[in-house]
């Protein structure tokens, strides 16, 4: 439902007034809501992120709704999904909403840089040698446990080797 | 699947055993990281094919890997019913989401814990990875250290999800940077009873921390029982948050111990008459409500505090808090109970462990 003051956007205040003549109801946007005084909690969503969404809202509106429409290229997330979540839906979305995350990031952390203990991820090579360190010690335990002690030998032969 | 708990080397409570440092005041200390392995979707967004890879990756990762973790037992949660995935969580071991007890999230494929002692490391909670540190009293740079060098390793064999600015990256924003919260579970009645427990809390907000109650994010306080954390994950070094977070608690056990003087000092027969009626009670009831419980528990724990009771230990208590609760007294009778079943259960178990310890009553 459109608000029936400004025709534009979604109504999400319901006003039931009093008056004199009996009860109106009234379908505002919260734009038109706040401009006709009403107070509305909607701004703050009962959610451990309120503060953050809002910023996120208030964000977006500004921005207009294209914005919105913007999907990440790996998970196909998007700004409303996140609002809608208060979760971002891959690590891709860090690099694909940048500007906006930086922004936010500030506002709910009080800082968007990372101070802390720096990492620089494993190489390829590294990596399948670790995965392959690990299925052989996951078939090293179960040949154990199946008393398979010659398969056993080989592998801690080839565990050593890897090592 | 049925849950063996006899896998674990302590039954995943060697946490409680109140050898820690102010352990009558601090019951323990945590310390998690979220991690996300590169490459995939964060698991609320991944398919559950996805999670299963991530899940073997991981496993992976901690078989092959050197430090304690590597004969770490496997938990698989999505293989698990209810009753043995509430027991993990009664015992702090993994999350209500993870556990898949929270309505707005039903439990997923590849949900699993590893667990060792005093360590563990969820696998697809909100973020991939959720390794933990626990432990007994107030040991922040302890945990710390030993989660830090998990954490290393298991970095070196799986691709995090990092940014050179952002730092570690996490599903949800308040826990990108370092990833870690620590949290320390402290035990306030003096500050309660003595109504100076608003001022101590909203200082903490002033100070860039938090407080929860027993089981985290989302649960209420009961029996006096806070848990203290960073509220921040970015802008400042692991160090700086730990330190912080050492400064406040050192300052919130000494205004405890402080409200404890004032009230033994002004109110001294009302106080000991409140804690001998809450031993009292324990010890008698017929039926008892988890609430009841934790405050009448709250209030022995305070009688311990001060040596009025001698005859109970501080690691008793912090077994019947965690032993008193629905899924474990269903696991020792071993069956489903009703709810005023539970309630006649949890009487007859907590007057029995305090009839073992402290002597039968008359």
């Amino acid at each position: 439902m459109l608000c029936e003051s400004c025709k534009e956007r979604d109504a999400v205040v319901y006003v039931t007034r009093i008056e004199n003549d009996g009860v109106t109801q009234h379908h505002l946007c919260e734009k038109c809501a706040a401009a006709q005084g009403v107070e509305t909690t909607i701004a703050t969503p009962k959610h451990p992120l309120g503060e953050f969404l809002q910023a996120v809202q208030q964000q977006g509106s500004a921005a207009s709704a294209a914005a919105d429409t913007i999907r990440c290229s790996f998970c196909n997330g998007s700004m409303a999904d996140f609002r809608e979540t208060g979760r971002w839906g891959c690590a891709r979305c860090y690099t694909n909403f940048e500007a906006a995350i930086r922004d936010l990031l500030r506002r709910v952390q009080g800082s968007h840089r990372h101070v802390g203990r720096p990492y620089q991820a494993p190489m390829g090579e590294h990596m399948e040698q670790a995965a392959l360190l690990g299925e052989l010690k996951d078939r090293l335990r179960r040949a154990i446990e199946a008393e398979q002690f010659e398969v056993a030998a080989d592998l801690r032969d080839r565990i050593r080797g890897l090592e | 699947m049925t849950l063996d708990l006899s896998l674990l080397p302590d039954g995943g409570v060697g946490w409680l055993d109140a050898s820690g440092q102010h352990s009558d005041i601090v019951l323990s200390t945590r310390i998690r990281l979220a991690r996300n392995v590169d490459g995939y979707a964060f698991t609320a967004r991944a398919r559950d094919g996805e999670r299963l890879r991530v899940l073997a990756q991981i496993r992976d990762a901690v078989r092959g890997g050197s430090t304690g973790m590597a004969d770490a037992v496997l938990y698989r949660l999505d293989e698990m019913e209810p009753t043995g995935r509430a027991l993990l969580h009664e015992r702090h071991l993994v999350s209500k989401e993870l556990a898949g007890l929270d309505a707005q999230h039903p439990l997923r494929s590849g949900a699993a814990v590893f667990l060792t002692d005093r360590t563990g490391l969820m696998v697809n909670e909100e973020d991939h990875m959720r390794l933990q540190s626990l432990r007994s009293g107030f040991a922040l740079h302890e945990a710390f250290a030993s989660i830090d060098q998990l954490d290393r390793e298991l970095g070196e064999r799986l691709p995090y999800s990092h940014h050179p600015e952002f730092g570690f990256l996490t599903a949800c924003p308040t826990n990108v940077g370092t990833g870690m919260r620590a949290s320390v579970l402290i035990h306030l009645p003096g500050l309660v009873l003595t109504k100076e427990i608003g001022k101590v809390l909203a200082s903490l907000q002033q100070m860039g921390l938090t407080y929860r109650g027993l089981y985290g994010e989302g649960s209420e306080v009961v029996g006096n029982f806070f848990q203290i954390s960073n509220q921040t994950t970015l802008g400042r070094s692991e160090e700086e948050l730990l330190d912080q977070l050492h400064r406040v608690v050192g300052h919130v056990v000494e205004r405890e111990a402080e409200a404890r003087r004032v009230l033994v000092r002004d109110a001294g027969y009302i106080i000991e008459d409140k804690l001998w009626r809450a031993f009292g009670t324990l010890r008698y009831a017929r039926s008892l409500t988890f609430d009841e419980a934790m405050n009448y528990l709250s209030g022995v724990r305070l009688a311990v505090g001060l040596k009025l009771i001698g005859a109970v230990s501080v690691y008793t208590l912090n077994k019947l808090l965690i032993f008193s609760q629905a899924a474990h007294l269903a696991h020792a009778e071993g069956r489903a109970l009703t709810e005023s079943e539970t309630n006649l259960a949890r009487a007859r178990y907590v007057r029995t462990t305090l009839d073992e310890e402290a002597g039968p009553v008359g």
